[in-house]
């Protein structure tokens, strides 16, 4: 037995930069440093302790889908020890949005082969939590998602999801699609060793062609969402701030009664 | 009229408030129906015709608690074909998400998160998001099939609008992935009285400055002198001084209340991303250079172990 595990990562702009929208209302991706979305980090470091746990072999393949510098991305996890990437690149994916995304990373995973699909809990730019259960949809395959404790043993996967109201044990038999959450285990640091390594690990490059899609069925154009505006949010007016002098608690009581908070 | 679905978040029958702020947005657009899962779903009925809704349907099975997510696809699925609405209105949490995603796909139409506003427009409904850690505002649309958006806590006023509210059962049929992920455990969490993070009209958070579990009873005095809730930083949480249900942030709660308190919390883009639409922010940092008081209308720059306390002794004072 073997277990294939694909995790997704996605390329982001640097959230400690000056993060704004291109013309095309679209993330401008030129002026902020790009990264590893950090919460995709734990999406890796579960692969790595999954197949650190397996007696079965375990194959980790990282894939992306992004412009030229998402590469980073996939360097970064290479580096922290997974065994081979996909970058997934073309032109007109420029503007995709998240059914398009869902759809792109679908045909990669079917068309790589997997077992399990392991995803971060959100991205920290679109932030929107919702890719790992539109591929799941997709796949037609169980999603297992938003764990802080994953395990995989005999071709089932258990994990716990911690709620609002409430921490549920979930249990699925792969294939299936997991997302971790940063409460799952800290990622560890790649290793000068390792980041030696990753130079020589395979990364793939597959366009749209290699995916059976057209250009219509993704980008801009086939975006099933449309944005028309966007706009800074104007600076907060600079409040009032005062050292406390022994009287703070009493200057903040009257200020809240001011503002008929009390 | 254009009918909306609204989906009800409820634990055994009581409405969660989300769930009404949504039924003021869904009127906006059209004439909210409801869908109401679960066990309890028809005591949902009176509360959601107060806010409301003209028809309220309604399924309960075993499967919407014993797998996950995918029976509420199914039945909102159901419900779009008895009903086919104009728009379909989810509350953000992180499972109305994943509902709202993989309902989007299987209708063919787009999917808006986290939207703050919601608007009537020329060519459907307008959503307002908060995004880049609440730097930027944008407008955006569905633009391909029925638009399915989520919506965040707090994003409107909730406004009694009696209506009709008729309870009819919903047919729903699961589909052969519904029972895919299987629900094997679920630990209630302990209620500690004090009102719901993201519903609350005032929070008192605390970070690393708390320095240590024992200390955030503190910050937790505060919190009950205000009748408020309680939030706690990242590092808080890491550090095992505050359970992660009560973390603010990026990957904890996005909160929007009517006054936000952060104690000995530096600010830090992730932390700001989860408070910064709080209306009235005031910050007590023992740092006049932490970042937080970038975003104050008040700031005190003490030690929190002085100043909380005798805001605490201060309010109840004042309150008799
Ligand atoms: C501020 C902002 C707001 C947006 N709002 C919307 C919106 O309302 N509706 C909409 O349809 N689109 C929206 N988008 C576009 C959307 O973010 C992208 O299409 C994105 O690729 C998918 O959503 P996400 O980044 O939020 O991913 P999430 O669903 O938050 O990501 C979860 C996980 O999916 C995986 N993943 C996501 N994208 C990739 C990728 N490109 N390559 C590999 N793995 C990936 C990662 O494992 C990630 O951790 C928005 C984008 C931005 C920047
Ligand atoms: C992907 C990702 C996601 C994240 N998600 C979140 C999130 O959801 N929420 C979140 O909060 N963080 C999140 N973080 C972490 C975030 O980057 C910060 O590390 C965290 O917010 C810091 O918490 P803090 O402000 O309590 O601690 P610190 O940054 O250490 O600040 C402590 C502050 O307390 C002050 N202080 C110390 N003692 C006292 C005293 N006696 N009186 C008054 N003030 C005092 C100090 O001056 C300092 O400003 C995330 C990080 C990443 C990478």
């Amino acid at each position: 037995m073997s277990l294939r595990i694909v995790v997704t990562v996605k390329y982001v702009p640097d959230a400690t930069g000056d993060r704004h929208f291109a013309d095309d209302l679209t993330v401008d991706r030129d002026d902020v440093d790009g990264l590893l979305s950090e919460l995709d980090e734990y999406a890796v470091e579960q692969a790595l302790r999954i197949s650190e746990n397996s007696d079965d072999a375990v194959e980790i393949t990282v894939l992306t889908v992004g412009p030229e510098d998402a590469k980073d991305a996939l360097r970064k996890a290479l580096s922290m020890g997974a065994d081979k990437a996909i970058h997934v690149e073309d032109d007109d994916i420029h503007g995709t949005d998240a059914i398009g995304t869902s759809l792109i990373l679908a045909k990669t995973v079917e068309k790589a082969g997997y077992d399990l699909v392991i995803s971060g809990m959100a991205s920290t730019d679109g932030t929107m939590g919702v890719v790992p259960a539109l591929l799941a949809e997709r796949l037609g395959v169980p999603q297992v998602t938003l764990l802080s404790e994953v395990s995989v043993e005999d071709g089932t996967v258990k994990g716990r999801r911690d709620g609002d109201a409430a921490s549920e044990n979930l249990e699925a038999s792969l294939p299936a699609v997991v997302s971790v959450t940063d409460q799952s285990g800290e990622a560890r640091y790649p290793s000068f060793k390792g980041i030696m390594a990753a130079k020589k690990k395979p990364v793939e490059s597959w366009d749209l062609s290699d995916l059976d899609l057209e250009a219509e069925e993704v980008g801009l154009e086939g975006a099933y969402t449309t944005v028309d505006n966007a706009a800074e949010r104007p600076a907060r007016t600079a409040g009032t701030i005062v050292k406390d002098e022994g009287e703070g608690g009493k200057q903040l009581a009257e200020f809240l009664a001011g503002q008929k908070f009390i | 009229m254009a009918e909306v679905l609204v989906y009800v978040d409820h634990v055994d029958g009581s409405v969660r408030k989300p769930t009404l702020e949504l039924l003021t947005l869904a009127r906006r657009i059209g004439e909210p129906v409801a869908v109401a899962l679960g066990n309890g779903a028809a005591d949902t009925a009176a509360t959601l015709a107060e806010h409301g809704a003209v028809k309220v349907l309604t399924h309960e099975a075993a499967e919407y608690a014993d797998y996950l997510v995918v029976p509420k696809v199914d039945a909102l699925q159901a419900a779009h074909e008895a009903v086919s609405p104009a728009a379909v209105l989810v509350p953000s949490s992180a499972e109305g998400k994943e509902i709202a995603a993989r309902l989007a796909l299987r209708l063919g139409s787009g999917i808006i998160t986290d939207a703050v506003d919601l608007e009537a427009g020329d060519e459907g409904p307008v959503a307002t998001q908060s995004v880049f850690a609440a730097s930027f505002t944008t407008k955006s649309r569905v633009s391909k099939g029925t638009p399915v958006i989520t919506v965040k806590p707090n994003s409107a006023a909730v406004e009694p609008a009696p209506a009709a509210g008729a309870v009819e059962a919903l047919n729903v049929t699961f589909s052969d992935t519904a029972t895919g992920t299987k629900v094997t455990g679920r630990t209630q969490r302990e209620s500690t009285g004090r009102p719901d993070l993201t519903e609350a009209a005032i929070v008192v958070s605390g970070g690393r400055g708390v320095n240590g579990a024992e200390n955030f009873a503190i910050i937790e005095a505060l919190a009950d002198s205000l009748g408020a809730a309680v939030g706690a930083s990242r590092a808080a949480v890491d550090a095992g001084w505050y359970p992660h249900s009560n973390q603010v942030g990026q990957t904890g709660k996005s909160v929007s209340p009517q006054l936000y308190i952060a104690s000995g919390i530096s600010g830090a883009i992730q932390h700001r991303a989860g408070m910064q639409t709080s209306k009235t922010i005031v910050a007590i940092n023992k740092d006049a250079e932490a970042p937080i008081f970038d975003l104050v209308d008040y700031g005190i720059v003490g030690d929190l172990f002085d100043v909380v306390p005798a805001l605490t002794e201060e309010i109840r004072t004042r309150k008799g």
